[in-house]
């Protein structure tokens, strides 16, 4: 049986009070959205904040707001359930729900949120463990320790990006609200992210993210999500593949490509996705072009699920089906 | 902390700490056993309970979280003596092995829409895992349910 270490509750009403509450209690405090990766971390000690803000009863983070014409913005507590069945969402970034759709399973969308999703720990074999199973073995860089057991040379931790919704919202060009006592900044969700398994977001400890910006879109963009995974439910990403692309006439005008599940944070394929602009999505020789420079990309560590030469291989599958799926979605 | 909850249509008064997971007022303090845990992370399903209506995982609820909402358990199913449909239909199908999962099972079934597909019916118990692995009996018997199908 798993039990929560001891700490102090706060149950803010207003964003000015979470601001303040977490400004005034520091590094010494964590902010919970759904709990459903805050909790289990917590029960297995990775994390023992001696103070928890619940952001639950602040009512701004609930609403969604917005067109496909002007763009939309979803609060940081949406569930991804809402998120996925949300229609205005759907129509306008269908890979966005389809991508929430794929996260763990029907319990636990009711529960988890998309700003939740956005800041979800960083994940590794090594560290998703109880305080006794990563006592036994020494504990690593991460937290406590000064080896990390992927790559024991290393002098950085290598814990995985794996978060579905973030390569999706780096591809469609989304971006997000951070608050604090200090006032507020919009940032795109590509800058929120570090390549770092521990400080793996640029969120300051103070800041509290607070609302996930979609960009318009009247059909000139379409966009895919892939998710390589062991079980169709449950599992996180260990390995996703966004894609987006705008069209004109049928030939890209822009195009981005974002792994996750390979690095500590979302990966963009810059080159891989101007390999297929100027060309149609159908072409041959610039999807093979575009599969082999983002697989190139794709250099994952032994800290996940499956066989690390067959997730390499596989990376260049889900590329070139992330981009099939661009063309089919015409 | 003193907490108000509703269970199962009734209002109860706790005193319990206010983040004891929800999984234990309901057994400790409330009495209601129904409810099993599995793996107290999330990753099982078996203590599925609706709360207004929507299937959550009762290992990771703290107890405050749910003042003011209508919490609905297994023990909420049978009335009067009279077995619920749902688990009428689990009996008729053989979907009980050994039982863990069962009262999960069912709460996160009562939560999926009337006449869903197979598929459907798939996809919503997604986050329920039978340890027997029992699960096209379980299929069927929601199936059968929510198809308002007697036997």
């Amino acid at each position: 049986m798993m039990r929560l270490p001891r700490f102090q509750y706060f149950a803010p009403r207003t964003l000015k009070d979470a601001a303040g509450l977490l400004s005034h209690w520091g590094p010494e405090a964590s902010l919970v959205a759904g709990g459903t990766d805050l909790w289990p971390n917590m029960k297995r000690r990775q994390f023992t904040p001696t103070r928890v803000i619940g952001l639950r009863g602040v009512p701004e983070l609930h609403a969604i707001t917005g067109s496909p014409s002007t763009g939309m913005t979803v609060g940081a507590m949406i569930s991804l359930t809402a998120l996925e069945r949300h229609d205005g969402v759907a129509a306008m970034w269908p890979a966005l729900a389809h991508a929430a759709r794929l996260i763990s399973t029907p319990p636990l969308r009711n529960m988890g949120t998309l700003g939740g999703n956005l800041c979800l720990d960083t994940r590794c074999n090594y560290w998703n463990q109880t305080l006794e199973w990563r006592k036994s073995i020494d504990f690593c860089l991460k937290k406590a320790g000064s080896i990390c057991w992927v790559a024991t040379s290393s002098p950085r931790c290598w814990a995985v990006s794996s978060s579905d919704t973030a390569p999706v919202l780096c591809a469609i060009g989304a971006e997000v609200t951070l608050l604090s006592t200090e006032g507020e900044r919009r940032i795109p969700v590509t800058q929120l992210f570090r390549d770092d398994g521990i400080e793996y977001l640029n969120k300051r400890s103070n800041e509290i993210l607070t609302a996930v910006h979609l960009p318009p879109n009247g059909g000139e963009w379409r966009a895919s999500y892939r998710k390589l995974r062991r079980r169709g439910s449950f599992d996180f990403p260990v390995l996703g593949v966004a894609a987006a692309a705008r069209l004109d006439r049928g030939v890209v005008v822009e195009a981005r490509i974002v792994l996750t599940g390979v690095g500590s944070r979302p990966h963009e394929a810059t080159e891989a996705a101007e390999a297929l602009v100027g060309k149609r999505l159908d072409d041959p020789a610039a999807v093979a072009t575009a599969v082999e420079r983002a697989a190139r990309l794709a250099k994952p560590l032994d800290n996940t699920d499956f066989a690390l030469g067959w997730r390499k291989e596989m990376s260049r599958h889900h590329v070139a089906a992330a981009i099939a799926d661009l063309a089919a979605a015409g | 902390m003193k907490l108000k909850l509703h269970v199962n249509g009734a209002k109860h008064t706790v005193e319990v700490a206010p983040m004891k997971r929800l999984l234990d007022t309901l057994r400790e303090d409330l009495a209601l056993t129904g409810t099993k845990e599995g793996c107290g992370e999330g990753e099982c399903g078996a203590c599925t309970v609706l709360i207004d209506g929507a299937a959550v995982n009762a290992c990771l609820v703290p107890t405050c979280q749910v003042e003011g909402a209508e919490v609905r358990t297994v023990e909420g199913l049978a009335s009067d003596g009279r077995l619920h449909r749902l688990q009428r239909a689990f009996l008729d199908n053989g979907a009980a092995q050994c039982g863990i999962c069962t009262p999960g099972m069912m709460m996160a079934a009562l939560a999926l829409p009337k006449k869903s597909s197979l598929e459907q019916i798939r996809a919503g118990l997604a986050g329920n895992l039978c340890r027997c692995t029992g699960y096209m009996k379980i299929y069927d018997a929601v199936a059968q349910f929510l198809a308002g199908e007697k036997r």
